[in-house]
């Protein structure tokens, strides 16, 4: 290991510090099912917004947005969009109602008026399945991201990654339940924020703040005429375009579907709290997208040829860390290395702070809408509930890390997009249809939350991604080996199907069943999701 | 929270009849439905033709509009300003036009319970 080495392993270990300390602290203010879960209700509008930056913003934004662009040019900026325009679903149509008809889990609001076990089994089954989706792309890009800073390709290195991830995420929650977790990811949202800030002004620095001059250089150093132009990706054909339009579909009706998002509109005491913290979240989220252009667009423009190769060569993953060195005086010099140690150590922090939040949301579930209301009718007692969601943390932690073992050669691109699709299939039709259509009911609900599930997890099986995909030159770009192609679906991204299919369902289901519908429960749900009358609000200690 | 029963779920409480039928709450929905339906509406069909353009119309898409800032690059960041006033406009129009009313709501519902 040489100096830079140490430094950035300095660097990681103070962040791990730092996160063991807060949880610690943390875990003396938790005592029940309502602190573990919901923080209490306690945090502010502002500090909900931190976190539900910390929460969003993953290692695949950091490092695979701008990554995209060092890359493709202007294709990596449309995935930006598509992350941000999200949150107004979120901040319109979700966030508030959510606060006001729920309580811990995204199945709450359902079982509001519908029959508890079917739709609390459908929503935490669906929580699970896009929690660990979302949990192996983290996992396998911190593998992936410490493989990158030691210069080295050992399955080793990135086996004792994710485990030591793995650990620390089943620390995190077990310990510090919702108010550890939260503390994890405002300040992961601070460091990546100022990491991201100090690496941009010193890229517009470079180019005295002039914009179109960056743009000039990248696009004449990328070699390539369309650089700056849309299409450089996706636009290869008319397949990859309409593979485009469905991801963005993912991207804009996913964020909202997202189980880990969700919780965090219950850990604020109102819901003008939380329509407070959706509004930091978006300029914050924001904030960070603009600046993801300037460090892809930067990375083309500052980086040698030498260097660009070892970007591209990573998949794009290492075109901000590699950025930050350049900018800090290049390879071998002190500030350079100072940079380089800090963005990595900030990009493993986002890492945590994610899975920290994934792997308290699935606890939640399944100690509360599985263990509690399915198996034990609602019977238990919060201290059972609450040493079930314990054990919970730690089972779903191990069972992410003996996953994320033989996934971690997945690209996680590929993992972030399909719990995105899942997301937008399986969970927000059906949370639409219940805070809007006054009919709606389980059977509506259960059947758009498994089609969704179903068709979109399914469409993606069939799909070029697990079999069939060889590139031009014959490189082997699916999941399976070359020989097995039992791929028919053509699209990569499932959502443009299984979206609509999932709504048509919640609409199928509804009309067939012979459930009366449960008006007065509507009547109660409409009041309270709109005035917060009666809605769960912060316990006092 | 009350006791959870099991089945459907079934505790109710008549307030919320009255709350419902009241011309507040009437007003109250339709404010709400009024903003975020049209809102909800603009922005994602504006983000799909951004999407669209970006995919079939290459050709408009990397006109220069000045310097190497192309139409691409302006209506992305387009994206973002109409993201943040949208945003912006719903808590105005929230604060003023919504709290009020389910404040008012919201206390004739702890009397009445």
């Amino acid at each position: 290991m040489d100096g830079n080495q140490l430094l950035t392993a300095a660097l990681f270990l103070a962040v791990v510090l730092l996160t063991i300390f807060i949880t610690f602290r943390a875990s003396r203010s938790t005592s029940g099912t309502n602190d573990f879960y919901a923080g209490g209700c306690s945090f502010s509008g502002f500090q909900n917004g931190l976190a539900i930056g910390g929460d969003y913003m993953s290692a695949a934004s950091f490092l695979g947005i701008s990554g995209t662009i060092a890359i493709y040019g202007y294709d990596g900026f449309l995935y930006s969009i598509g992350f941000l325009v999200a949150w107004l679903v979120a901040l319109l149509l979700v966030a508030e109602m959510l606060r006001n008809s729920g309580r811990y889990t995204m199945a709450d609001q359902l079982a509001y008026r519908m029959r508890q076990r079917p739709v609390r089994t459908a929503a935490a089954t669906s929580t699970v399945v896009v929690s660990i989706f979302y949990l192996l792309a983290q996992m396998v890009g911190a593998g992936l991201l410490v493989n990158l800073l030691l210069g080295v390709e050992s399955e080793f290195v990135k086996n004792v990654t994710i485990f030591v991830v793995g650990g620390l995420m089943i620390f995190y929650v077990t310990v510090g339940g919702m108010k550890g977790t939260t503390w994890v990811q405002i300040i992961k949202a601070v460091l990546l924020m100022f990491g991201s800030l100090l690496i941009i002004l010193l890229v517009l620095a470079h180019f005295s703040f002039n914009l179109s001059d960056l743009l000039g250089t990248a696009a004449s150093n990328s070699g390539n005429p369309d650089f700056l132009n849309p299409g450089g990706k996706y636009g290869v054909d008319t397949t990859s375009k309409i593979d485009f339009v469905s991801l963005g579909l993912a991207l804009v009706l996913g964020t909202a579907g997202l189980p880990h998002i969700l919780i965090r509109f219950y850990t604020v005491p109102t819901s003008r709290d939380a329509r407070k913290s959706v509004l930091w979240a978006i300029g914050l989220i924001g904030a960070f997208y603009l600046m993801t252009l300037v460090l892809g667009f930067g990375a083309t423009a500052m980086l040698s040829e030498g260097k660009m190769a070892d970007v591209v060569e990573s998949g794009g993953n290492l075109a901000s860390v590699l950025l930050a060195e350049e900018v800090g005086g290049g390879e071998g010099s002190a500030g350079g290395a100072i940079l380089l140690a800090l963005i990595a150590a900030v990009a493993f922090a986002t890492i945590l702070a994610v899975v920290a939040g994934l792997t308290l949301t699935s606890s939640a579930s399944v100690a509360h809408d599985l263990y509690n209301s399915v198996f034990r009718k609602g019977q238990a007692s919060d201290v059972d509930e609450l040493k079930v969601a314990r054990i919970a943390a730690g089972v779903i932690g191990l069972i992410a890390i003996a996953l994320a073992i033989p996934a971690r050669n997945l690209n996680i691109a590929f993992l972030v997009a399909l719990a995105f699709a899942v997301a937008a299939s399986a969970n927000l039709p059906s949370i639409v249809y219940n805070m809007f259509w006054r009919r709606f009911n389980t059977r509506g609900a259960v059947w758009s939350i498994y089609g969704g599930l179903i068709s979109s997890v399914g469409l993606v099986f069939f799909s070029p991604v697990v079999s069939g995909k060889v590139a031009p030159d014959g490189k082997n770009l699916a999941l399976l080996p070359k020989d097995i192609d039992f791929s028919w679906f053509p699209l990569e991204n499932p959502a443009i199907v299984s979206v609509p299919l999932a709504f048509f369902l919640g609409w199928l289901g509804t009309v067939t069943s012979r459930e009366p519908a449960a008006e007065e429960r509507y009547t109660e749900l409409e009041v309270r999701a709109l005035t917060g009358a009666g809605a769960e609000g912060a316990i006092s200690h | 929270m009350s006791p959870q029963t099991h089945d459907q779920a079934d505790r109710h409480d008549p307030v919320y009849d009255h709350l419902h039928a009241s011309a507040e709450f009437t007003e109250l929905r339709s404010r709400y439905r009024r903003f975020v339906f049209p809102a909800t509406a603009a922005f994602l069909v504006w983000y799909l033709l951004y999407v669209v353009l970006s995919m079939w119309a290459e050709d408009f898409m990397s006109e220069k509009v000045f310097g190497n800032i192309n139409v691409a690059l302006v209506f992305g960041l387009l994206q973002f300003v109409t993201t943040f006033a949208i945003a912006w406009l719903y808590s105005n129009y929230s604060t003023k036009r919504l709290d009020p009313l389910a404040r008012a709501l919201n206390e004739r519902y702890e009397q009445e319970k």
